[in-house]
């Protein structure tokens, strides 16, 4: 069969649908900058690789709720798994981190996957509610079976170098912050990848119109099941990135404070685009550490005026305001969730 | 057993009058209100404080941890929540964790963190023998207040035009407006009393969980969610009985099967969320 | 004499103690241009949510293509080529119509699953997106938010996006509703045009449109089915004419 020339209406389709594909150059400014960070400032390492850890955390929030418009309360329940995951497989012995990360997020992933059912009957609040349960069940779990997770002590661990050949306990920060930063990114490709895949395309007419969706043959319930899953094993990567750097675990982490700081976090980036994320933390735990030296006992107050702020003004305004400067940059997905 | 019996319908009746407040709001206004233990707590702190520093007594304190919280919503709710009542669902969520997240500091930055108890008149205290069951005077005192309470409110809105009117705009907000009901203080009303309700609630209750402390709104903003959610956004029935069988599974788990402890609320709300996601009482429309 | 595309047989659907579909049956041939009509609040909308599997009915039984599909979802039904438009659009708004109807056909070529390839590759589903487009005058907004489109188009791009699915059978409900009077004459030339092998069932109140479309009427009333026949005969048909004189007196 011999192709026909393509006419002027298919190229200007063909560019408009794969308008996103291409990695911009602000795209790859961003991620040398922060490997430039990363390596610039060794003694802020530990600094920078919260950032990190939360940003890949809120990068999963951004795959259910910007992309699938699916709301959670509990996405800290995939986090805790994880990072809890990662601590007890070091304390029996693995040692090899990117074996025990792979691990942890496949155990979030399965998680996931279990109770993805959950969220596809009944309204945003009964998502709400039941994501929210979840979380604190396993907070509840992890409370309970104090011999295995430490209970409210939490559990200390020690992990090997990655690779065999870079430690990155509390002698290699600089080591740590890059091992995130590497997962980071790995994981931001893949979710970009699909992101523009047509499973991704889907996900989006989820998010816009489930009925319409469904309408066109699209089967949403198991879409949904499979990004929730998904999500559910990068919230897990991010716990065990957090439990392998900074070598220790506490209950805290299923509080109902981390899944409403991450998705905080996500607002403020801006939900949709896979870089709010990212961003978001950037911007929450900078703003933190600043209020935090002055006034530490009422940061938890200026997160709630910013979230008033933030909803009354009206997300979508801010976001528009955003995007505009933003537009030039990035690829954008659009809309703030 | 009896005792775990009426431990639990006592917890089950407190829950109730915290969260009627909550549930008539969400079914009323379709708004997941988060800060709700907020006005719970203000109500606890009014009757700690006026008994402690103050030395008003117990009974008389009651009212007034009604009135305040009526007071600060019916001021919140025509300032701020008004103009989130058309809003996603997330945005009320985000909108109300942040005014719980701005409420618990304020609370201690003003009373500290320790817990603020609530010392029980004498008349209270102690128990009483019912036909060889000892009961607590304050677990009766509670049942009593509370059930007088949903009793009142029933009646109010089955007999009163007021009633009439608010069960009109539940039903239909649009058509009740057309029909010259006057929505808006339906709303304001509705609000005032609910978190009136919930600090009454929370000054009844702050002896059973050991005093007010700034983290009371989060501690128990899943339990009220949990009871609303269950009992679904039909009112007053709904509350009650969602909160009765969250009161007695609550005390009796705990006191039977200690390890699972709380675990088991919220296993019980999944499950009734994956049995009927609407809530165990729907209104007839299925909203 | 082939066998009917699309069979509903015995279907109710019951809400409390509503009846609003009771006990239709009725078929639908092959390239068919049926219109079904009949007075406000008789059920017609219904009617098309119990076919297309967006509820489930009291009683009955709905068959596509001889296939009992009664207990399949919606989307399994479209897959089986049972497609339909929605009296208010259901677009998606920040899609544009490129995206959206690329969707479509990737879903139908059942690659919509695929999590790595870029979406938008492809000559056969760039050729079919352009061909769709144009036929329904959608080059010129293709690579804009739908939202930003005029209705009239948007009510078009929806005719567009139950196309792409490449139906055995198209449910149009209500296609010209709410479309301002100078874009009406594009959904008529729209649906005039549309592929001869597709079976259509319209849902309609604006009458010339049904006269000039349909080449058999069913009426519906009170969730029952009145009758059946030639637009011809409809008119003529004494209780036909009973039922939407008697709502023109009474509205």
């Amino acid at each position: 069969m011999i192709a026909a020339p393509a006419s002027p209406g298919f190229e200007r389709i063909a560019a408009h649908l794969q308008r996103r594909a291409r990695w911009r150059w602000s795209e790859v400014a961003f991620w040398l900058a922060l490997l430039a960070a990363v390596l610039a400032f060794p003694s802020r390492a530990g600094f920078f690789n919260e950032i990190l850890i939360a940003g890949l955390f809120a990068l999963s929030l951004d795959l259910i709720l910007g992309l699938t418009g699916i709301v959670s309360l509990g996405h800290a329940a995939f986090f805790g798994l994880g990072a809890y995951a990662a601590a007890i497989l070091s304390s029996q012995g693995l040692a090899d981190p990117t074996l025990g990360l792979l691990i942890a997020s496949a155990l979030s992933g399965a998680l996931g996957l279990a109770t993805a059912p959950l969220l596809l009957r009944g309204s945003d609040l009964t998502r709400l509610m039941v994501t929210m349960g979840i979380a604190l069940m396993l907070g509840e779990v992890a409370n309970r079976n104090a011999d295995i997770t430490g209970g409210a002590d939490g559990l200390n661990l020690t992990m090997g170098p990655v690779l065999g050949l870079f430690p990155i306990d509390f002698t290699g920060q600089r080591n740590a912050a890059l091992y995130s930063l590497g997962v980071l990114f790995l994981l931001f490709v893949l979710a970009r990848r699909l992101a523009q895949s047509p499973f991704g395309l889907s996900l989006s007419a989820i998010r816009e119109n489930r009925l319409r969706a469904g309408a066109l043959g699209i089967s949403t319930s198991r879409r949904i099941i499979a990004i929730y899953a998904v999500a559910a094993a990068y919230a897990g990567a991010a716990g065990a990135l957090l439990a392998q750097t900074t070598q220790i675990v506490s209950l805290d982490l299923f509080d109902f404070h981390r899944s409403a700081d991450v998705m905080l976090m996500l607002i403020i980036g801006g939900a949709g685009y896979l870089y709010g994320g990212i961003i978001g933390a950037a911007i929450f735990i900078v703003v933190k550490d600043v209020i935090s030296g002055a006034t530490p006992e009422y940061w938890e107050f200026w997160i709630g005026a910013m979230l008033v702020v933030l909803v009354l003004v009206g997300r979508e305004r801010i976001a528009a305001h955003a995007r505009r400067t933003l537009r030039m940059l990035v690829p954008l997905k659009g809309r703030a969730a | 057993m009896l005792t775990i019996l009426l431990d639990g319908i006592a917890y089950g009746m407190l829950l109730f009058v915290l969260s009627c407040g909550l549930s008539v709001t969400l079914g009323l206004m379709n708004f997941i209100n988060l800060a709700h233990g907020a006005f719970a707590m203000l109500g606890g702190y009014v009757t700690a404080l006026l008994m402690s520093r103050a030395g008003v007594p117990f009974i008389a304190t009651l009212p007034i941890a009604f009135v305040v919280p009526a007071l600060v919503g019916a001021a919140l709710e025509r300032t701020l929540y008004r103009r989130l009542y058309g809003a996603s669902p997330l945005d009320q969520v985000l909108f109300t964790i942040g005014l719980v997240f701005m409420a618990m500091p304020i609370a201690n930055f003003f009373l500290g963190d320790q817990p603020q108890q609530v010392h029980l008149p004498a008349w209270l205290s102690g128990r009483v023998e019912f036909h060889g069951v000892g009961i607590g005077v304050y677990r009766i005192f509670t049942i009593g207040i509370c059930a007088t309470i949903a009793t009142a409110l029933q009646i109010f809105l089955v007999g009163t035009r007021f009633g009439a009117r608010l069960r009109a705009c539940v039903d239909d907000a649009r058509v009740a407006s057309g029909l010259g009901v006057n929505v808006d203080m339906m709303f304001a009303v509705t609000f005032a009393v609910g978190s009136g309700l919930a600090g009454l609630g929370g000054a009844l209750a702050a002896d059973v969980v050991g005093g007010i402390d700034p983290s009371f709104p989060l501690r128990f903003m899943v339990t009220f969610l949990i009871v609303v959610t269950i009992g679904g956004s039909n009112g007053i029935l709904g509350a009650l009985v969602g909160s009765l069988l969250l009161g007695v599974l609550d005390v009796a788990g705990k006191y039977y099967v200690p390890s699972i402890g709380a675990f088991i609320i919220y296993f019980v709300m999944v499950v009734t969320l994956i049995l009927r996601p609407q809530g165990l009482f729907v209104r007839g429309d299925g909203r | 004499m082939s066998a009917p595309v699309l069979e509903s047989r015995g279907l109710s659907r019951r809400f409390g103690g509503l009846v609003a579909t009771d006990n239709v049956s009725f078929t639908i041939e092959p390239g068919a241009r049926q219109a079904l009509i009949g007075p406000n609040g008789a059920g017609k909308t219904t009617l098309i949510n119990l076919l297309t599997g967006v509820i489930r009915p009291s009683e009955g039984a709905v068959l596509l293509q001889g296939e009992d599909v009664t207990a399949l979802s919606a989307n399994q039904r479209v897959r089986r080529g049972l497609a339909r438009t929605f009296q208010i659009n259901q677009l998606f708004p920040d899609l544009s119509p490129a995206e959206s109807l690329g969707l479509a056909i990737g879903e139908r070529n059942r690659s919509g699953a695929d999590f790595w390839r870029v979406a938008g590759g492809g000559k056969a589903m760039l050729a079919e997106i352009e061909e769709l487009l144009t036929r329904f005058g959608l080059e010129a907004a293709m690579d804009r938010p739908t939202r930003t489109l005029p209705y009239g188009k948007q009510r078009l791009l929806e005719i567009a996006l139950a196309l792409a699915c490449r139906p055995r059978v198209l449910l149009l409900d209500e296609p010209a509703a709410g479309v301002p009077e100078h874009e009406r004459h594009d959904i008529l030339a729209a649906l005039a045009a549309l592929p001869a092998d597709v079976a259509i069932l319209l849902i309609e109140h604006d009458m010339d449109l049904v006269f000039n479309f349909a080449t058999r009427i069913s009426v519906l009333v009170a969730g029952r089915l009145l009758c059946e026949g030639e637009p011809k005969a409809i008119a003529a048909d004494e209780r036909v004419r009973a039922v939407y004189l008697g709502e023109e007196a009474h509205g």
